[in-house]
């Protein structure tokens, strides 16, 4: 009798037992991996005062590598005719993971830039600081933070915790077993966890929402492991194609050990049901977004501009591959469930952003709501529907980015002025930054000639070709409310008298203004121009198996 | 490949949009300069799309294609058939006046001139590079034969309309400074959700047509040329329950622009709390959009379903015309008067559209230029009446004309052209109208002629109301007179009204062959095709029977 080791690794079918990594197709990923450890290095050696410059070099420089690398493979074929699974069956390099990585870098080194601003926050002890805690382990408002804060003390271990958290994203999108997956989960959310509790002004909202975000996180990994268990019990193996080919009862090579459970359908769908339960909750779609809001808010502002635009892509390039590398087999039976979830996030996001008071809240839910859109270009099942999804991603994360940043800028003496009441009549005092703030809106809103628009077009596009006309009624229906609450920003900063009290616009330096320029330019050439993008999602379309 | 002249026509303005922006806050004048010299810019560039169409041409002239966004069968397809012509020729023509009549409207009202905070805070130059942008965008309106291209600019152009009907107004507002910004931020916030919300249906009706062309015909296309060649040739066959949604999902859209009762609240409250100008432009040119994209895009696209929905159709055009006169009999304020009456005559083009008749349809094209023309001069002397006396009521006047004959007598002949009185140019198209709905639908034609009666009396108490009788307002009795620069820009418009209300023929002349291919199109279904449609002249139509056009059952 055979011992039945860890023979999962294998499992996915002969040409893959080489026992060798491909170094060279993981080099994005190894180099911003890489660069955390060297961050980490940094922040032990390096004396406190080059810390900050040494860190934002590195991370700059190692992003822009890891994306060079990106585009390296991309031009050598790896995204189309080459693409290959490496790492001994557990990562794919194709077309997908390849965008996804891509767009996941460029997001963030442009976060980056925000994450390094240190013009906003007034200069109290002498030293310019930015927006995160002075000794995040001090309790708030105690003895140590004053010290800490005097001292100008910053907290410089956010350039690798965010390279971390890159690095697992980049690895979440390409993961190729269901064990690669659950571990890039842990990788980019335990320094998303940290990252949320570091903010410098409300420390207590900021470590409620970092302690929310970490137990129901915690809850959703635990569902995306226990769904694992069951996939493998049903399959043998949690290879991706491993257990699509056994869901298609291609594989029909029973493990002896599993005969029990292999081929139980309970198992199949119920562990299924678990791990795209996993995913939901990362992507925040209705009924797992109760923590979107929450954290938010409370997470210091260029980490939720970072986190809102990255983990998306991230979640939803780990969602697709599953839906139609794994599950398609598995269609008729996820499908219904999701158009259900779609209309549900579409709807609901919408619905409560309309109460919202509080623009990062609001943006919170709005990210909901584009949840369920592009939920809807990912039930398509088609390539179109890939693609859609692809660029909807892209369009999506350089707006969201430039919104957050906006947000950094709106400030009173009590830190970032996030209450809408605000808001009143900022287009009087500072125009620019108000019609920048409006830009974004009206993208989001999905107003043509905006990236907004040509993502929406293309994954309802996909969605009608996909035979889910009734799907594009409710987002369009979802659209027009969303417009709504979008407006009333718009109506709040233009046609409002300014408030006597209200916030002031703080001048930053060259980093945001150049990250929120990015996120104007991107949301303009994509809304006018898309063409080109569109063809390269368009070839990206293709997941390797 | 030859001068690319529709495009650079919606190109000058957007330019002058830009320019006008950009110049410095104390530079006001050579703002208004700048903004009005790029409109006339314009006006010649659409004077020369008029001089170069051909009317015994092909049926889009000046055409223009280039690949855009190809994965969405999108191609940046302009092409101005007669009745686009004529329409680009009305925006560009109205954009001067309207910029002319509000030179001073977005200035600092004097005292507050010092107030502002900041450098970068310029209303003027907001105010007129917004008018451009709206004209830039309704020029592709008119101009795209592409669906997509106009969906793009049809929706977008709700932006800058929104800032103009919210950020600008009356000087002085019956309700106090705060109760008037609050209104017209109402105002506007109405006007962009109805117009927005009715170009969001459109947009998965926009989907679903790009469904359909894909899967019948290999390749997405929203190219109307396209499909109207591969729909003769049969290879693409809408099923008829799709054509019918899809055609309900423009409809939408454009009932909502146009506005057709019961999607019209939005207008008074538009044009109520908006400038005398920008009422013109929402009114004579933006709504307009709306009539225009009717007779192309629903009549050219889905004739089946046109044909099916004609009966409610029509029925909703006539309420409109009814309701809005009736209303606007009933109205106290100024502005809100004439946007009822708006209502009502908006209720007319769309008769005349779904009448299918050549009269009705070329009598509906005549009617959007003439009534853009008339309700111009109308709203903007009321405007100049407005500013003078700070107040919209009908009761704060009463006896103008002793004061300020010329400006009663402007107001009278803007009025007069309103109700449609023979020798001003309306009084022509109303007529076709009638005329053509009447041929097909008798009952129809006889209500809608209860709509001419109601306009003499709305415009007449009007008139009476506020210009005749004694002074009693001591206000009023210090009125002064059209100015100069007002005198300027109601001069040429009730010209042109007398003008064309004598020699319409260079008008009829470019919309008659246009709507004979719109005719046509919808036509292509019957099931008898009794008609020879080509050889119908201008009078000469003879409808075969009635119920053939009423009922849904031909496929």
């Amino acid at each position: 009798m055979t011992v039945p080791s860890a023979a999962w690794t294998l499992a996915a079918g002969d040409e893959l037992k080489a026992p060798d990594i491909e170094y060279s197709q993981l080099l994005p990923t190894l180099i911003v991996l890489g660069a955390a450890a060297v961050g980490i290095v940094v922040e032990a050696f390096l004396p406190r005062r080059s810390r900050y410059v040494t860190q934002v070099v590195l991370s700059l420089v190692a992003l822009a590598a890891a994306f060079a690398a990106v585009i390296g493979l991309a031009a050598g074929g790896s995204a189309t005719s080459d693409a290959q699974i490496a790492g001994m069956g557990a990562i794919a390099v194709d077309g997908p993971a390849l965008f996804l990585q891509g767009t996941i870098l460029l997001v963030a080194l442009v976060s980056v830039f925000v994450f390094a601003e240190r013009r906003l926050e007034p200069v109290a002890h002498g030293a310019p600081v930015d927006s995160f805690a002075a000794q995040p382990a001090s309790v708030p408002g105690g003895e140590g933070e004053q010290q800490a804060t005097k001292a100008g003390w910053t907290t410089t271990e956010v350039f690798p915790l965010l390279l971390f958290a890159v690095g697992g994203m980049m690895i979440f999108p390409a993961a190729n077993d269901l064990l690669t997956l659950f571990i890039a989960l842990e990788v980019f959310s335990l320094p998303l966890y940290m990252l949320c509790a570091l903010a410098r002004r409300r420390r207590l909202l900021s470590q409620e929402a970092a302690v929310k975000y970490f137990l129901l996180g915690a809850f959703s990994s635990a569902f995306l492991l226990f769904g694992t268990a069951l996939l493998y019990g049903y399959a043998g193996t949690v290879n991706y194609s491993g257990i699509a080919r056994v869901i298609s009862s291609a594989d029909t090579t029973t493990d002896p050990v599993l005969a029990d459970t292999m081929g139980n359908d309970a198992l199949l769908l119920i562990g299924g049901a678990m791990v795209i339960m996993g995913l939901l909750f990362k992507v925040g779609a209705v009924p797992f977004h109760m923590w979107t809001p929450d954290v938010y808010q409370g997470a210091p502002t260029p980490v939720t501009g970072f986190m809102a635009a990255a983990t998306k892509v991230a979640a939803f390039g780990a969602l697709l591959r599953l839906l139609y590398v794994v599950l398609p087999g598995l269609r008729w039976d996820w499908r219904p469930v999701m158009w259900g979830v779609a209309i549900l996030t579409m709807l609901a996001g919408a619905i409560v952003a309309i109460t919202q008071t509080d623009i990062k809240r609001l943006l919170a839910y709005s990210s909901i709501a584009h949840a369920g859109f592009l939920l809807a270009g990912v039930i398509a099942t088609s390539e179109d529907g890939v693609s859609s999804v692809l660029f909807y991603l892209g369009a999506y994360s350089f707006v969201t980015l430039g919104a957050f940043a906006v947000v950094t800028l709106v400030r009173d003496a009590g830190g970032e002025a996030t209450h809408l009441s605000k808001w009143a009549g900022l287009g009087r005092r500072s125009p620019l930054l108000a019609a920048v703030f409006a830009v974004f809106l009206l993208a989001f809103a999905g107003i043509p000639l905006t990236s907004g628009f040509a993502g929406k077009f293309a994954v309802f596009k996909a969605a009608a070709e996909g035979g889910a006309g009734a799907l594009v009624v409710v987002g369009v229906i979802a659209s027009a409310i969303a417009a709504f609450f979008y407006l009333r920003v718009i109506v709040l900063m233009f046609f409002s008298e300014p408030q006597p009290d209200g916030p002031s616009v703080a001048v930053p330096s060259a980093m945001t203004t150049s990250a929120i320029a990015i996120g104007v330019a991107v949301t303009l050439v994509l809304g006018v121009a898309p063409q080109y993008f569109l063809d390269l999602a368009g070839h990206a379309g293709v997941f390797v198996r | 490949m030859s001068f690319p002249l529709l495009t650079t026509t919606a190109v000058v303005p957007a330019l002058g949009a830009i320019a006008t922006a950009a110049v410095p806050a104390a530079r006001r004048t050579a703002a208004k300069w700048l903004a009005f010299l790029f409109s006339l810019a314009t006006l010649g560039l659409a004077a020369a799309v008029l001089i170069r169409f051909d009317p015994d041409g092909a049926r889009y002239q000046l055409t223009e294609s280039h690949a855009w966004i190809a994965d969405f069968g999108v191609r940046y397809e302009l092409g101005a058939d007669g009745i686009g012509a004529v329409m680009i020729a009305l925006t560009a023509l109205l954009i001067p006046f309207i910029i002319g009549a509000g030179w001073n409207d977005a200035d600092p009202a004097p005292g507050e001139e010092e107030e502002t905070e900041n450098k970068r805070w310029r209303p003027t130059q907001g105010f007129f590079a917004l008018i451009l942008a709206v004209e830039a965008m309704v020029i592709i309106s008119f101009a795209a034969t592409d669906v997509f291209v106009f969906y793009i600019f049809f929706e977008a152009m709700l932006i800058p309309m929104y800032f103009l009907i919210g950020g600008f107004g009356d000087r002085a507002h019956a309700a106090g400074e705060a109760e008037g910004a609050k209104q017209r931020s109402y105002a506007a916030v109405k006007f962009l959700l109805y117009n927005l919300v009715g170009g969001l249906i459109m947009l998965a009706a926009v989907i679903g047509l790009f469904a359909v062309t894909s899967d019948q015909l290999g390749e997405g296309t929203f190219s109307l040329q396209e499909i109207a060649r591969a729909r003769a040739s049969g290879e693409l066959d809408i099923a008829t329950s799709t054509e019918r949604l899809l055609f309900l999902g423009f409809f939408f859209a454009f009932a909502v622009k146009a506005p057709l009762w019961p999607l019209h609240t939005w207008l008074p409250n538009a044009m109520g709390e908006s400038t005398a100008p920008v009422a013109v432009l929402i009114t004579a040119v933006v709504d307009k959009v709306g009539t225009f994209a009717m007779l192309r895009f629903c009549l050219g696209l889905f004739p089946g379903a046109s044909d099916w929905a004609t009966p409610v159709v029509i029925a909703l055009a006539l309420v409109s015309i009814v309701y809005g006169a009736l209303l606007a009999v009933g109205q106290r304020d100024i502005k809100r008067l004439i946007a009822y009456a708006s209502i009502s005559h908006f209720g007319f083009i769309v008769l005349g559209v779904f009448a299918m008749t050549s009269q009705g349809q070329g009598g509906a094209t005549l009617y959007m230029v003439f009534h853009g023309i008339s309700t111009a001069a109308l709203m903007l002397v009321a405007g100049f009446l407005i500013s003078r006396r700070g107040s919209r009521l009908i009761a704060d006047y009463g006896g103008v004309q002793k004061v300020a004959p010329v400006l009663a007598g402007t107001f009278l002949v803007g009025g007069l052209a309103t109700l449609s009185l023979p020798g001003l140019a309306p009084f022509i198209s109303e007529f076709l109208v009638l005329v053509g709905t009447y041929s097909r639908y008798p009952a129809a034609g006889i209500v809608a002629t209860a709509g001419i009666v109601l306009a003499a009396l709305y415009v007449l108490l009007l008139y009476q109301r506020t210009m005749t009788g004694p002074v009693k307002d001591e206000q009023v009795r210090r009125l002064p007179d059209l100015r100069v620069r007002e005198l300027a820009v109601v001069a040429p418009l009730i010209a042109l009204l007398v003008f064309l209300g004598v020699f319409p023929k260079p008008l009829t002349e470019m919309v008659d062959p246009a709507v004979e291919h719109t005719l046509s199109d919808v036509q292509k279904k019957d099931p008898k095709p009794q008609h020879p449609t080509a050889e119908q002249g201008w009078f000469d139509y003879k409808p075969a029977a009635p119920a053939e056009h009423g009922g849904g059952e031909h496929e």
